[in-house]
């Protein structure tokens, strides 16, 4: 799908045009690096996403994915880069920015409800020490029932399937109510019913304004669901509209021999009808 | 009950209730962080740090003990972010390490110095001394308005309630970073929430707990506080107020029946002597863990296997 009126559509996916982040990208870093120890797993990167527009992060397992949208949201310390996010530094940006991280990486057996979970994006509206009332109550049920979870709402977390999971994780993330959405592999392990669901809500937040940007494994949904693709491996791979960026030659140089050739031109061929 | 529970029996109970509840609520965190032993960890720590403090002031004095033991939880906090960040190594191995290492190195310290007088108290530290916590000058529950009465409390019930105090507000306070960032630490950062000062805070608490607690009733009780109310709460509930809650519940319920139990059970038996009464405390929290594993409503729960594993 393409959508011309996208904010940035000019980058051709590998010069960018400034040295320092446009103050109107949602999202922006230049010459990001962040190591765990020796090896860096981001190394010098260079995006700028685009506003009011879907983007997916793309790359191989261990290509840094995970580790680029934590630095970028201070979770993770970073060696060297900038970070802009709306033009300001993230410390400034924190009431605009939903974060949805992998589902694995809680313990789903935590003692509280799915309500109890989605009230914790409203903690930047109610604070440390603020009480939770019945107006924020009736707020988290709402973002609940935008992702079909409403009658869920007193059940433990523990007590859901994957894709039930995955969409309590989207409804904390509404609940923020921010004007980037940052997610982590939204659609791992999910049928295909709560991948619609999931993908309508998003693309609903695109078409209120807001900018997603999303990590995505399912090479052949990207040309149906996102505009602009930031390909990674350590290094950036490839960045710009999906069109120009997701190619057979940016996922070759992308997941270099993990991909076949034949596995690439089906990608190819699929992408268009989805 | 009148004159006699008051002098003998009401002082040490409130003193195990207050140690219970200041162990049990922080322990509660560290369970669902899977760091449970730290307070095990930390309770041997503390034994460098009394035989260091009897060393260097010769007195057995209950505050030199608890500065030493303070410090000694203090630097092994220290080490295990220093061992955790230089060697690479995971934060549970990094904790083994640095524990072994200190008790060992109060084994030493113990060894090398008068026995004599040291020996009794590895033995005070281990099971504390509840039972002579008693408040002589009460004469029965008007006491309680009596400021010369009062005046003569053991020093340990003031000292255990302040902290315990503290350590309830602090979970008040801080209940909304804890419960989001002890869920999902990631998501905590992205929010603006400091958690790995949180998490270093909480270290930090149960060490205060630890230490104050020991002084009155040795780390037995300390061990097992940290880890069976709030492990028995678990399997009550799926929400974590009301696990907390129940935790306290427990922690209080063990104390009071424990004390009850090591000073009247044997009699009952027909033995002469009664048995320590925080061995006794520890025992009945253990008792009320089992019976929660094997009857508390959401028992299967904890170590069930997970949907998507
Ligand atoms: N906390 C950590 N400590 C040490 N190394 C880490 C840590 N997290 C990630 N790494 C390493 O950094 C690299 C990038 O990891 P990251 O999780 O960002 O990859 P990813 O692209 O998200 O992969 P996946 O598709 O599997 O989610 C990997 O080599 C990984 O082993
Ligand atoms: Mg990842």
């Amino acid at each position: 799908m393409h959508r011309p009126d996208l904010a940035i559509a000019a980058h051709d996916g590998q010069a960018l045009p400034t040295d320092t982040c446009p103050a109107d990208s949602p999202l922006a870093v230049r010459g990001l690096t962040v190591s765990y120890g020796e090896k860096p797993a981001v190394f010098s990167v260079d995006a700028t996403f685009p506003a009011r527009a879907m983007s997916a992060i793309i790359g191989p397992n261990g290509a840094g994915k995970s580790t680029f949208l934590k630095a970028a949201l201070g979770v993770v310390p970073r060696l060297s880069g900038e970070v802009r996010v709306f033009g300001t530094p993230i410390e400034k940006a924190r009431d605009r920015i939903a974060y949805v991280p992998q589902r694995a990486s809680v313990d789903w057996d935590f003692p509280a409800t799915v309500l109890d979970v989605v009230q914790m994006g409203l903690y930047r509206r109610v604070g440390l020490l603020g009480r939770m009332s019945g107006r924020m109550r009736a707020l988290a049920l709402d973002c609940l029932g935008r992702v079909g979870m409403a009658d869920f709402a007193h059940r433990q977390i523990g007590q859901l399937s994957g894709g039930q999971q995955q969409r309590v994780f989207l409804a904390r993330a509404l609940a923020q109510d921010a004007d980037l959405y940052l997610l982590d592999e939204p659609f791992a392990g999910v049928d295909a019913a709560t991948e619609r669901a999931i993908i309508d809500v998003l693309k609903g937040l695109r078409d209120a304004g807001k900018s997603v940007v999303a990590v995505h494994h399912d090479l052949s949904t990207v040309r149906g669901y996102f505009d602009h693709a930031f390909l990674i491996n350590v290094r950036r791979m490839a960045e710009g509209p999906v069109e120009t960026a997701f190619t057979a030659e940016t996922l070759h140089a992308t997941y270099g021999g993990r991909l076949a050739t034949t596995q690439i031109d089906e990608v190819m061929l699929s992408g268009g009808a989805a | 009950m009148g004159a006699e529970f008051v002098q003998f029996s009401l002082t040490p109970i409130l003193i195990g209730m207050f140690a219970a509840i200041a162990c049990a609520l922080p322990g509660n965190f560290l369970i669902l962080r899977r760091q449970a032993l730290i307070g095990d960890a930390i309770s041997h720590v503390v034994l460098p740090g009394i035989v260091v403090a009897f060393l260097l002031t010769g007195t057995v004095a209950a505050i030199p003990m608890m500065i030493g033991a303070a410090a000694a939880a203090i630097v092994a906090v220290i080490l295990i972010e220093a061992v955790r960040r230089l060697g690479r190594i995971e934060p549970g191995a990094a904790m083994g390490v640095v524990f072994t290492t200190l008790f060992a190195a109060g084994v030493l310290l113990l060894e090398q110095s008068d026995t004599s007088a040291v020996h009794l108290d590895v033995e005070h530290a281990l099971m504390g001394n509840l039972e002579s916590l008693i408040w002589l000058r009460a004469t029965g529950w008007e006491s309680l308005l009596d400021p010369a009465a009062l005046a003569a409390l053991p020093p340990e019930l003031g000292r255990m309630a302040v902290v315990c105090a503290l350590i309830v507000a602090l979970t008040a306070i801080f209940w909304r970073w804890l419960k989001i960032a002890t869920f999902d630490e990631g998501f905590a950062q992205a929010l603006g929430i400091p958690a790995a000062g949180l998490g270093f805070g909480l270290v930090v608490t149960a060490a205060i707990a630890a230490v104050a607690a020991f002084d009155a009733v040795g780390s037995i009780i300390v061990i097992a506080m940290f880890i069976c109310p709030p492990a028995a709460a678990r399997l009550m509930t799926n929400r974590l107020e009301v696990q907390v809650l129940w935790s306290v519940a427990f922690a209080a319920l063990s104390a009071v029946l424990g004390y009850v139990l090591a000073g009247y059970g044997p009699l009952w038996f027909g033995a002469a002597n009664a048995v320590s009464a925080a061995g006794m405390i520890a025992t009945v929290s253990g008792v009320i863990l089992g019976l929660a594993c094997l009857y508390a409503p959401h028992r299967a729960r904890i170590g069930a296997a997970r949907e998507d594993a």
